[in-house]
């Protein structure tokens, strides 16, 4: 029997024969040529269709030792493909190393970290994770392993940075490490009323921090749209510790405390409940305040409720993330409106302003503002995102494919111009059609 | 490939014609770029609904298509299938027939089973097939109400579609773990060309209502769907009532 996969939203599942694979049997399996192909799964964090190939093969996350290396001052990490960021964590906590982008939640793996060239509260300064990738190790479809980097084969590493899994199976990857001299982050968090006064916070001092990221209420309407909590942190330094955290400095993230056990038969999101969450939570902020906070409590605050994408019932979850360029930024403020009239019950939705774009031909970030929420899958998602959809192409702005679940490929073509020069390159490198996915064949990639 | 909305990229249409299958049609173009396999016999018929289909931006391909010539519907979906995964399929052939001659007339009631029982089972076989190849695809079988509960006034047509109906629903269950999902909607009276000239029954409805119906029931991954959803209830109480009571409905 083969399993239905479906990704972190638990929409549009499908079934594909798992395949446990080691580094060595890769080549075999891709030369292989298995009918409707086959695509690399991690840890299913991405919320639509990336990790799931209908009819075809699917493999397994490849498991292995992580090792540290110091490079001069800095320090490179080697981890197979499928260590999860939360063991990566763990492990280079004890080196007083850090990932250099972490995004949202820890249970990704480092290969789904290169295929979504994720990116986290840094992008403004840092980049995504495939800016900092010194070389990765890839199994192309004609079943040869190849160590490419920014420096060996860049076409190639700028095609797999990004290309959600399209141009091979990454087995390794090696990436510059962040020195940190402690577990905690200095997070300075302040209350604001509406977006306006958000945006020009925002612009005017995000580049102060490492670290920025501010949570807005979309059902808030009127006056108070936009109104948001704005949180900014850096990397604790030693002599910036106090109380518990000066006892305890090295407080590595733990496992998730709490679970939801099962998927109620419909969804526990509703409109008043949201509603509620979102005021209280708005009200419970501080107005100004700065403290200390530990990694899980400040970058993963949902990590520690394991499953938690079920509380959205046996219709899931979609996950709607755009970016606007700077130049269109008046295209942010009239989303946001459009969200809170047609008031669909998102919890937070999250703010953050990206830095400059890299080469990668599917990287998502460009200079500008992304703003990312979850809905409860419903019809009435069907006009909105299409109103959104229009809205971000006018204003040159994208969507995220590890978000993404539903764009057609003509919308997609539009949003993301070096489409067809990856077209192009798989076309080479595979002829075949061997590396195929729902996303894929949605998105004819 | 279905998205996360329940959007199909592609639409198989068995019996293709009918007005039905036209309205779900009409309905999933909304969205660009859906590609639709008319199956249907030839005739104006099936050029004009591929004429309206292609004037809402879809790509149309027609295929002939005969209920009752079962040798030729697992190549017919193999042909469907050829130009790419088939996302949704939806099940709509069928006749109503004389319900007197269809239980008086040898041939007539040979015919009606042939073609609402056995030509269904026909297809769904093949589809079953090539939902297992493809790992995903949803089936949509157009049963009636009167297949919940066969009564004398059309016992014919409706064990027919009781047959049809309770082999898509085990269908259904025998997909689940190759990624397939069938849906069986029964509608109550529907004003159709194959109803034209009869007497609507209670709780009637439009062909646009069950579409709409279908087009719900796939986003929302249901199994069945009765349309108008009163009809559930209804049917739920009538199939308790005494055979005795029950002849004497006036049903």
């Amino acid at each position: 029997m083969t399993p239905l996969l479906t990704g972190w939203g638990r929409t549009a599942p499908t079934a594909a024969t798992l395949v446990e694979a080691s580094v060595a049997d890769l080549p075999a399996l891709l030369r292989e040529h298995p009918a409707r192909g086959l695509i690399a799964r991690g840890l299913g964090r991405s919320y639509g269709d990336a990790a799931q190939n209908a009819g075809g093969t699917v493999i397994l996350p490849i498991h292995g030792p992580t090792s540290v290396t110091r490079d001069g001052d800095d320090a490179l990490v080697t981890a197979a493909a499928g260590t999860s960021l939360h063991d990566l964590m763990r492990t280079l906590l004890d080196h007083h190393l850090f990932v250099p982008v972490t995004p949202g939640t820890r249970y990704v793996s480092v290969g789904g970290a290169v295929a979504a060239d994720v990116h986290g509260k840094n992008h403004h300064r840092e980049g995504t994770f495939g800016q900092h990738v010194v070389e990765l190790d890839l199994v192309t479809p004609d079943g040869t392993l190849r160590t490419i980097g920014p420096n060996a084969d860049p076409e190639l590493f700028w095609a797999t940075v990004g290309g959600m899994g399209l141009t091979g199976v990454v087995t390794s990857v090696t990436f510059r490490a962040i020195p940190v001299e402690s577990a905690y982050v200095t997070v300075h968090t302040e209350r604001i009323g509406g977006l306006e006064a958000l945006m020009r916070s925002m612009r005017d001092h995000d580049g102060d921090h490492r670290y920025s990221v501010a949570w807005i209420d979309t059902l808030a309407r009127g006056k108070a749209l936009g109104r948001s909590v704005l949180t900014r942190g850096d990397h604790t330094p030693a002599d910036g510790l106090t109380g518990a955290a000066a006892r305890d400095p090295w407080r590595t993230p733990g496992s998730p405390r709490l679970a939801v056990p099962l998927t109620p038969p419909f969804g526990l999101v509703s409109r008043p409940g949201v509603r509620a969450f979102n005021e209280l939570w708005f009200r419970k902020a501080p107005r100004d305040r700065v403290d200390l906070q530990s990694i899980a409590a400040f970058f993963h605050p949902l990590d520690l409720i394991d499953g938690w994408n079920r509380l959205y019932g046996r219709a899931g979850m979609v996950q709607y993330q755009l970016v606007v360029p700077d130049a269109s930024d008046a295209a942010l403020g009239e989303a946001l409106r459009l969200l809170s009239e047609a008031g669909q019950p998102s919890f937070l939705a999250v703010l953050k302003r990206f830095g400059a774009a890299n080469p990668g031909l599917l990287s998502f970030p460009m200079p500008g503002w992304t703003l990312a929420l979850d809905l409860p899958t419903s019809p009435a998602l069907i006009p909105l995102f299409s109103t959104l959809d229009r809205l971000v192409l006018e204003a040159g702005g994208r969507l995220y494919l590890a978000k993404d679940s539903r764009l057609s490929p003509e919308t997609f073509d539009l949003m993301y111009e070096r489409a067809e020069e990856f077209r192009k390159l798989r076309r080479v490198i595979d002829p075949d059609g061997v590396l195929r996915s729902d996303l894929a064949r949605r998105l004819h990639l | 490939m279905l998205n996360a909305l329940g959007q199909p990229q592609s639409l198989l249409l068995l019996g293709g014609t009918s007005d039905i299958a036209l309205a779900v049609a009409e309905r999933y173009a909304a969205r660009a770029g859906l590609r639709v396999v008319l199956a249907a016999r030839p005739g104006p018929r099936r050029t004009e609904a591929a004429a309206r289909l292609t004037a809402l931006g879809c790509t149309v391909e027609e295929l002939d298509f005969e209920a009752t010539d079962t040798d030729s519907h697992p190549g017919l979906v193999e042909r469907a299938a050829a130009g790419g995964d088939l996302d949704v399929t939806v099940v709509a052939f069928g006749v109503l027939g004389d319900e007197e001659e269809a239980w008086q007339d040898h041939d007539a009631a040979v015919r009606l089973a042939e073609v609402n029982y056995v030509g269904p089972v026909s297809v769904g076989t093949a589809l079953a097939a090539q939902v297992r190849r493809q790992g995903h695809g949803v089936v949509v079988f157009l049963s009636s109400v009167a297949g919940e509960r066969v009564r004398r006034s059309n016992f014919a047509y409706g064990a027919s579609k009781a047959g049809a109906d309770g082999f898509y629903l085990g269908l259904g269950e025998a997909l689940r773990e190759h990624g397939g999902h069938v849906l069986v909607v029964r509608p109550g009276f529907v004003h159709t060309k194959m109803t034209e000239g009869r007497e609507a029954a209670p709780l009637s409805v439009r062909p646009e209502q069950v579409a709409d119906a279908i087009v719900a029931g796939v986003a929302a991954r249901k199994e069945l769907v009765w349309v108008p959803s009163a009809m559930r209830v209804v049917m739920s109480g009538l199939r308790h009532v005494p055979r005795s009571v029950f002849r004497r409905l006036p049903l």
